[in-house]
């Protein structure tokens, strides 16, 4: 079916409400024909990704709409920045990409966005409900959003984000659409440790494994403990969405559209059963650390240097605060050694509040707002960095030129308080 | 996806390649190092991969490679990928510069392995030529 567009869109089409309603109509249409859609729906809520700088393209975009005076006109929060606005001096960059960079930001909150500066806007304390349609861009809100939340957005990109959010439409396609939301392939545990699956940092390497072979496929995963966590779902969905372009998953008994087996496949049967043992675990794991040989004894593997720890990738949430402050205690990160931990500056207030962030810093941790350690030049040169976010040790080597090892967050705080890498494989030997 | 006319080498990339933090828009080379084609050149090449992947800023990183004369001449995919779209559309709407975008069937795609050059038509048609 061709795409019809209802009397209002074509009206914002010819022009009627000004060009800048028009060039994000005219951008939305284009989107809606490449990708099949029939019509347009709604939406009553946009994520934007756009205002993360990648160069001089990004600027005459946001400063065609921006200049032709777009508003937005729905709530509209932003996403990471390339920098962090509230402590510039962390930025350790080419000034002119700075400036730039600042003005993007600039551009959208004049466009009426909200500045949030976070990568997980379901942390904020306004955030979409069950069954709403919304354009949300970042693969890792876009993955929490449609699995965890309920809500409907299709994987949206840059530039769409900001055209959903100044005219309030988008393609009815995807996962705006019930037929689209139904599990494709199943992915089922088997043998692994109760232990394992208690520790958080088991989430981001299962993420990891579903995201590579789902491709963009939407994934159902049995055998996880009922009612995990929104943090673990989230590590989870953010690996996944990285290593493949899962934009939706199910947790049978955790996700809200997955209660049973057969919700989440709609009652039909998997396209595909996959069966995830300890071993492939172990290998994903593995491959997400660059910088140790994996072939070499584990008691030589220690030889690492890590001159960087990295958490909050995504940005972490008040609770994953709160087991870092509880797993630093009283103790110090080692002079050798720069601990990062990345948040939105609403998560930062809370944390202020609490007393939290004055003990972290107390402790040695830089905390960063507004963007992340994997996106933007703030570590100083190191070799190597350990994290406890697959989606930074995914990326972190490509983008900022780092070797990683990935660890839970009870590793990180150890080798980050050690001075040198320490690692309790014991979970995953007897996974 | 996006209709135009292109032609160039092909690439033909083993696994799907997320243009965010896997391209360098400046370079036009690949710099994911868990890409087993990293190293290579995009510029000027018709790309085929078989879907997009990561990253919502795919989009921004393909406008920008394009306003900058090092993206692909043109992209193949097999899967439809609408981050990549929007690149290609976002960067016309600026620049008037067009990377069609074209969906293949299966045994089109197969057959790209064993071409060395490919041509698109405005109808997205795919010629191929050794």
């Amino acid at each position: 079916m061709p795409l019809v567009l209802d009397d209002s869109d074509q009206a914002a089409l010819t022009g009627d409400r000004g060009p800048a309603w028009q060039l994000a109509m005219r951008v939305i249409v284009r989107i809606a024909d490449a990708i099949q859609a029939d019509h347009l729906l709604d939406i009553s809520a946009a994520h934007i990704d756009s205002c993360l700088y990648h160069g001089r393209s990004g600027l005459d975009f946001a400063d065609r709409l921006a200049d032709a005076g777009a508003r937005v006109i729905v709530p509209t929060t932003l996403n990471v920045a390339s920098f962090d606005l509230r402590h510039p001096d962390l930025y350790r960059g080419d000034p002119q990409t700075a400036v730039l960079a600042r003005r993007l930001t600039e551009r959208y909150e004049e466009m009426g966005c909200r500045p949030t500066w976070t990568c997980a806007p379901y942390q904020l304390e306004e955030r979409p409900e069950f069954g709403q349609n919304i354009a949300w861009a970042e693969s890792n809100a876009i993955v929490f959003a449609n699995s965890v939340l309920g809500a409907r957005t299709g994987r949206y990109g840059d530039f769409i984000d900001i055209c959903a959010a100044i005219t309030g439409r988008a393609p009815a396609a995807g996962l705006h659409l019930d037929d689209n939301r139904r599990g494709d392939v199943l992915f089922r545990l088997e043998g692994v440790s109760d232990r394992l699956l208690d520790n958080d940092g088991f989430y981001p390497v299962l993420g990891h494994l579903v995201g590579a072979i789902t491709g963009t496929r939407i994934p159902v995963i049995e055998g996880l403990p009922a009612r995990s966590s929104e943090d673990r779902l989230k590590t989870l969905g953010a690996a996944a969405a990285s290593s493949g372009s899962v934009a939706m998953f199910h947790a049978i008994g955790s996700t809200p559209e997955a209660a049973t087996f057969a919700d989440a496949f709609g009652g039909r049967t998997p396209g595909e059963t996959i069966v995830v043992r300890p071993d492939d675990l172990r290998s994903t794991r593995d491959q997400l650390t660059t910088a140790v040989d994996q072939h070499t004894d584990p008691s030589e593997r220690d030889s690492a240097d890590i001159g960087a720890v990295c958490v909050g990738t995504p940005h972490y949430s008040v609770g994953e605060f709160g087991h870092l402050v509880e797993l630093i205690g009283n103790s110090r990160v080692s002079a050798g050694v720069q601990f990062y931990a990345s948040t939105g500056r609403d998560v930062l207030m809370e944390i202020e509040l609490r007393g939290w962030a004055d003990r972290l810093r107390e402790s040695g941790v830089t905390i960063v707002t507004d963007t992340c350690t994997y996106i933007t030049p703030i570590l100083a040169k190191v070799d190597a960095a350990m994290t406890d976010s697959a989606k930074w040790a995914y990326y972190a080597p490509g983008n900022i030129g780092v070797e990683v090892v990935l660890g839970s967050v009870e590793d990180c705080v150890a080798t980050a308080v050690a001075g040198h890498l320490v690692r309790d494989d014991s979970m995953w030997a007897d996974a | 996806m996006v209709p135009g006319e292109a032609a160039g080498p092909l690439l033909v990339l083993d696994e799907p390649l997320s243009f965010w933090g896997g391209l360098d828009s400046e370079t036009g080379l690949i710099i994911d190092h868990h890409h087993p084609q990293s190293g290579e050149s995009v510029t000027g090449t018709v790309l085929a991969m078989s879907a997009g992947r990561g990253s919502s800023s795919a989009s921004s990183v393909l406008a920008e490679a394009i306003r900058l004369g090092m993206a692909p001449a043109a992209i193949v995919l097999l899967e439809p990928d609408e981050i990549i779209v929007l690149g290609s559309v976002v960067a016309e709407e600026l620049y008037g510069i067009t990377i069609p975008v074209v969906v293949v069937d299966e045994s089109t795609f197969a057959r790209l392995r064993s071409a060395r050059s490919a041509k698109i038509d405005t109808t997205g048609r795919v010629t191929l030529a050794n």
